[in-house]
């Protein structure tokens, strides 16, 4: 840098603002905290480079958490979906997933006010392409203007922009997403600091023109009538609108054809790309490979927004050369004719290994400077406001000199995946996915506000009228449980009647309406005419007290397993820990210990490699500290 | 899923050695006194829970609705106890039957069986015993079992984790199945019917009840089959020991039992591990004019799987025979006339016994072929049958069978695909216990690997 000046004096800045950056701004600022968010282009705040949508299986329980605790995604998707979906109803109440089908533009320009009209909160446009540090602790942040703002604490979320590239078969695009400039200086500037990275790779399908498709050969896919919000402070009537559809076709044999025709012409089968791609956001092409015995694969189209005509091909994720694409699209029923508004590409990124942060997403080597979303190594949006809210907590936390917070694996599904990120081995972008979280019985998605709004209070970012509605129903909820555990049935004709009505056995001697609603066919609501001193509640109120009477003896046994978890939990691993000093391990524990310090004997049993007899030989030391 | 396990709540018979009718359960863990009060009651209707530490109470241990024993119990909270956890210890009266019987009912409600030198262990781990090196406790914690046995249980060990894996795979398939539905929603793959899941998990099931079922088989080749040799004085039972131990090729150990301190000596021959004992006894009173006690004979015969019972062929039947005759009755037992070499006097009836002589060593074979074909050891050793061996296996068997049953009631109830997914989970975690494998990542590589999934 030939001249810096400085240009700002702030509290925290705020580095890319995607959904991780917009997230951690959002936080630090309504913690009171000055804050700067920078943006490439500020058109591109919030931007959504690939699927329109947000949630879905276990994602859309990390959006209802980041509400939960006072985040902004779910918010913001409630005023901008234009359709909405709750899959796996029928799959147990953990593993509802609700997905909403989001206008990317709008999704964007809400965001961005909402960002402008923060207090303490500045967006701003540039590059970041240095960080500042002074005896391992951050000091500022400089543009490629040589402008230098000092902070006392920084996030970075890079997204997908450092050192990017662009595939499109042969023709390769040193850019970021959709066409947007890369960052070019901070992967080097990272490296100077001692800080390992990554390459990864993901990549988006095509958008195409609407007018040149005939849906008429596709099966639409509606949304809901009964809508449920993300938001926990939104009602349903309240965000009410009228929905766009989505379509399913399939590919074919003909599809299938061309792109085995033409798999020398892909960067992925002809070594171009060096970066590690997802298993589960695999190209067209992958599968085709992969599964060469399927005879077709579905393909969503699904609308950008309500204001264009670009749609999105769901499934035909590609980085075949343009003209191979093209013509494996128009094989598919309903695509014949199809016209192309964007070219589907694969895209190469910087990131880092995770294992070089704490569970408060802060370096472990860079005192008040922390990382969120794509950067960490994590894919999707809702991964990356996970983790934006948590960073931006923390350095705010960090700057107030107050206790950061880590979630843990039995409070959040948020908790899963830092925790997941920063212990276990990384091979790939990072997706959230029910079958992680092993106490997922109880990280629902209809409880989040009741495991996390207490949380996000006590960091001021839940407000005192949201934070009082919240105990009013807490304890509605808990007064009608126990109000239902005293009501007893005698057998009688009309208890009888009502049970055949629903198909359930009669009863022959006395019980309990709890025990009633346990039984496969029933449920709170169903009982509501036997229940002649039964309260008018809300519907999130009677979910509640219905789940928890229903699954009562699984909710039971999982919080049994809990217990047993918090107890690994508890045992702490003092921060000075010499690794040499522990007799018995073997050397590969050793070394994992040693890069990934956890601060307990559960996070050190978790780590990939580790196994129970290291654990217990680090035991043995620990014991051997306290005598 | 977690590699270690601090709370969980263990229990086993810690008798002193050579101590007469009374048996002592130690139980040990968060869940100890709960455990004991829920089947202990006292009196006056005492709560253990609410009793102060260090205390002993009279009462009654119940199991299933029917009573087991009178007890004492001694009550000592954490964390002034051995182990710095709760501890309970039941005093019962009722013999080695009634000790069982209390230790099988606090299994029951959650204990899991001690490993060897586990209490020793928890005291180590919790900061109670003084042990600055830690290379010392890596022996317990990786405690091995001698050579000998080690090599006789190996081949079956092999068996068994090749039978556990095909039954976690096909555990691992249904799983699979159910997290892709779950995480792809819309996603047409094949998915899998209740009824598909309650057929897999049906031959699981029937697959883990045939590894229980070979538990007592596995158990004989790890610990030997438990071997008494009962006699009246004079009758050659030293003598018999002796040839027995001269005979056995490999190695002498002493065993440090799980259950009872009774001295005893694993011996190996010809592939038939024999487990004797009450040597110390044997040598201590045999050569002694002394008569020994019923009682003890009787508590020597319900803890044995054999009784070698000796008469002297060349003494008239007694009455001490008779009595020995009669406890013994209902087990598994080898009668050997000794003393061939001399005159005949003994004219027994009704009792298919071996003619040895120790002095001339004629007949010892014989007994060889009759334990063979009394435990079908010929056939284990050929067969192809995996065995489980080792109490801590059978207890993981036990809790991946309960965790199936619940499978299956779940889906009989219909209830949702997730409540299916936690117990087979909790089965495939119960199972990878035996073979060391914890669970990781393997759903999410099974889900990628069998199924074209991803936007």
């Amino acid at each position: 840098m030939e001249k810096l000046y400085t240009a700002d004096e702030v509290d925290i800045c705020v580095i890319g603002a995607g959904h991780a950056g917009c997230e951690a701004a959002l936080a630090a600022a309504r913690m009171g905290l000055s804050t700067i968010l920078f943006a490439i282009n500020l058109d591109s705040i919030a931007m959504m480079p690939c699927n329109p949508n947000v949630g879905g299986s276990s994602k859309g329980h990390l959006v209802k958490e980041i509400d939960a605790l006072g985040g902004e995604m779910g918010k913001n998707i409630d005023k901008t979906y234009i359709q909405t979906r709750m899959l796996n109803t029928g799959k147990g109440p953990a593993v509802y997933s609700l997905r909403a089908q989001a206008d990317k533009a709008k999704y964007h320009t809400e965001m961005k006010k909402t960002l402008e009209n923060t207090e303490n909160l500045l967006v701003r446009q540039g590059e970041i392409t240095d960080i500042v540090t002074e005896n391992g602790e951050i000091r500022g942040v400089v543009s490629e203007s040589g402008a230098l703002y000092k902070c006392k604490a920084a996030v970075i979320c890079t997204g997908t922009y450092l050192k990017a590239r662009c595939l499109y078969g042969d023709t390769i695009i040193e850019s970021g997403p959709n066409g947007l400039r890369r960052a070019n200086g901070l992967s080097d500037c990272l490296k100077k600091l001692g800080i390992r990275l990554f390459r990864y790779k993901t990549g988006t399908p095509a958008r195409v023109d609407r007018r040149s498709i005939d849906f008429s050969k596709m099966k639409e896919q509606p949304g809901d009538k009964n809508i449920v919000p993300f938001s926990f402070e939104n009602r349903p009537e309240d965000i009410e609108r009228e929905q766009i559809s989505c379509y399913l076709t399939y590919t074919n044999e003909k599809t299938h054809d061309i792109i085995r025709a033409n798999l020398d012409r892909s960067p992925l089968y002809s070594g171009v790309i060096e970066g590690t791609g997802p298993r589960y956001c695999p190209s067209i092409e992958d599968k085709v490979v992969r599964f060469a015995d399927k005879t077709r694969h579905q393909i969503f189209i699904e609308p950008e927004g309500e204001d264009t005509n670009e749609m999105y091909v769901q499934g035909m994720s590609s980085s075949l050369p343009e003209d191979v694409q093209i013509a494996m699209y128009r094989t598919l029923p309903g695509l014949e004719n199809v016209r192309f508004t964007r070219t589907a590409y694969a895209i190469e990124y910087d990131c880092i290994d995770a294992n070089q942060l704490k569970l408060t997403l802060e370096f472990k080597s860079i005192k008040g400077l922390f990382s969120a979303g794509q950067f960490n190594g994590t894919s999707g949006y809702e991964e990356a406001a996970a983790q934006g809210i948590i960073a931006g907590i923390n350095a705010a936390a960090f700057c107030k000199g107050i206790e950061q917070l880590v979630l843990d694996r039995s409070q959040a599904y948020i908790g899963v995946l830092i925790d997941d990120i920063v212990t276990k081995e990384s091979r790939e972008p990072y997706r959230m996915m029910t079958s992680r979280a092993e106490y997922r019985l109880l990280l629902r998605q209809d409880n989040a506000d009741l495991r996390l709004t207490e949380i996000g209070y006590k960091y001021g970012l839940i407000s005192q009228e949201r934070y009082d509605r919240f105990l009013a129903k807490k304890e509605a909820i808990e007064k009608e449980i126990k109000r239902i555990g005293k009501i007893n049935f005698g057998p009688s004709e009309q208890l009888n009647s009502v049970l055949e009505g629903f198909g359930t056995a009669p009863v022959s001697t006395g019980i309990n309406m709890t025990d009633i609603i346990k039984r496969p066919e029933m449920d709170y609501d169903k009982l509501a005419i036997l229940d002649t001193d039964r309260p008018q509640l809300d519907y999130d109120i009677r979910e509640q007290v219905n789940i928890q009477i229903k699954y009562e003896g699984y909710i039971s046994r999982q919080m049994k397993q809990v217990q047993q978890f918090k107890k690994l939990e508890g045992r702490r691993i003092p921060d000075d820990i010499d690794y040499d000093n522990v007799k018995g391990l073997r050397l590969e524990a050793t070394q994992k210990f040693k890069a990934v310090r956890p601060v307990n004997i559960g996070q050190a049993s978790r780590i990939s490699g580790v196994s129970p007899a290291d654990v217990n030989m680090l035991l043995v030391y620990l014991n051997s500290l306290a005598l | 899923m977690l590699k270690v396990n601090l709370s969980d709540t263990i229990a086993a018979i810690s008798t002193a050695a050579g101590s007469g009718g009374i048996g002592i359960v130690r139980i040990s863990g968060n869940e100890a006194i709960y455990i004991a009060d829920s089947i202990f009651i006292s009196p006056k209707g005492k709560k253990l829970a609410e009793q102060k530490s260090h205390t002993i109470h009279y009462g009654s241990i119940y199991d299933e609705g029917n009573i087991i024993d009178e007890v004492l119990v001694s009550l000592m909270k954490a964390p002034n106890t051995y182990t710095r956890e709760d501890v309970v210890e039941i005093n019962t009266h009722g013999g080695y039957r009634a000790v069982t019987a209390v230790l099988k009912a606090v299994i029951r409600k959650g204990a899991r069986l001690a490993e060897p030198g586990e209490f020793t262990k928890r005291a180590f781990l919790n900061g109670r015993i003084d042990l600055t090196q830690a290379e010392a406790v890596s022996d317990i914690i990786n405690a091995k079992t001698d050579k000998s046995r080690e090599l006789a249980v190996a081949r079956l060990k092999g068996r068994l984790s090749a039978e556990i894996k095909e039954i976690r795979e096909s555990i691992l398939t249904m799983l699979a199945h159910i997290e892709a539905a779950i995480a792809y929603p819309e996603h047409d793959d094949e998915t899998m019917t209740y009824s598909m899941i309650e057929k897999g998990t049906r031959e699981a099931l029937a697959r883990v009840d045939r590894l229980i079922a070979t538990a007592d088989t596995g158990k004989i080749y790890n610990d030997g089959i438990k071997t008494v040799i009962l006699g009246k004085p004079n009758v050659g039972k030293s003598s018999l020991l002796n040839t027995l131990l001269e005979e056995d090729r490999v190695i002498v150990t002493d065993i440090p039992g799980t259950t009872r301190d009774v001295v005893s000596e694993y011996i190996n021959v010809g592939g038939i591990p024999l487990n004797i004992i009450d040597t110390a006894g044997i040598r201590a009173t045999d050569d002694i004019i002394e008569k020994i006690g019923v009682d003890k004979s009787r508590r020597l015969a319900e803890e044995a799987d054999l009784i070698l019972l000796m008469f002297d062929g060349s003494r008239e039947l007694s009455d001490e025979d008779r009595e020995l005759i009669a406890l013994t009755r209902d087990k598994k037992t080898i009668a050997l006339i000794n003393k061939l070499d001399l005159e005949r006097r003994l004219d027994i009836k009704d009792i298919d016994a071996i003619n040895i002589s120790i002095k001339n060593n004629t007949g010892i074979t014989e007994i060889y072929d009759r334990i063979k074909e009394m435990f079908a050891l010929g056939d284990i050793e050929s067969s192809n049958e995996a065995l489980i061996s080792g109490e801590r296996n059978k207890a993981s068997l036990l809790r991946a069978k309960q965790y199936l049953e619940n499978v299956i009631e779940t889906v009989e109830n219909t209830m949702p695909e997730d409540f299916v997914s936690m117990d087979l989970t909790a089965a495939y975690e119960a199972l990878g216990e035996i073979t060391g494998e914890t669970l990781e990542e393997d759903i999410i590589d099974k889900i990628f690997s069998e199924f074209c999934l991803g936007k």
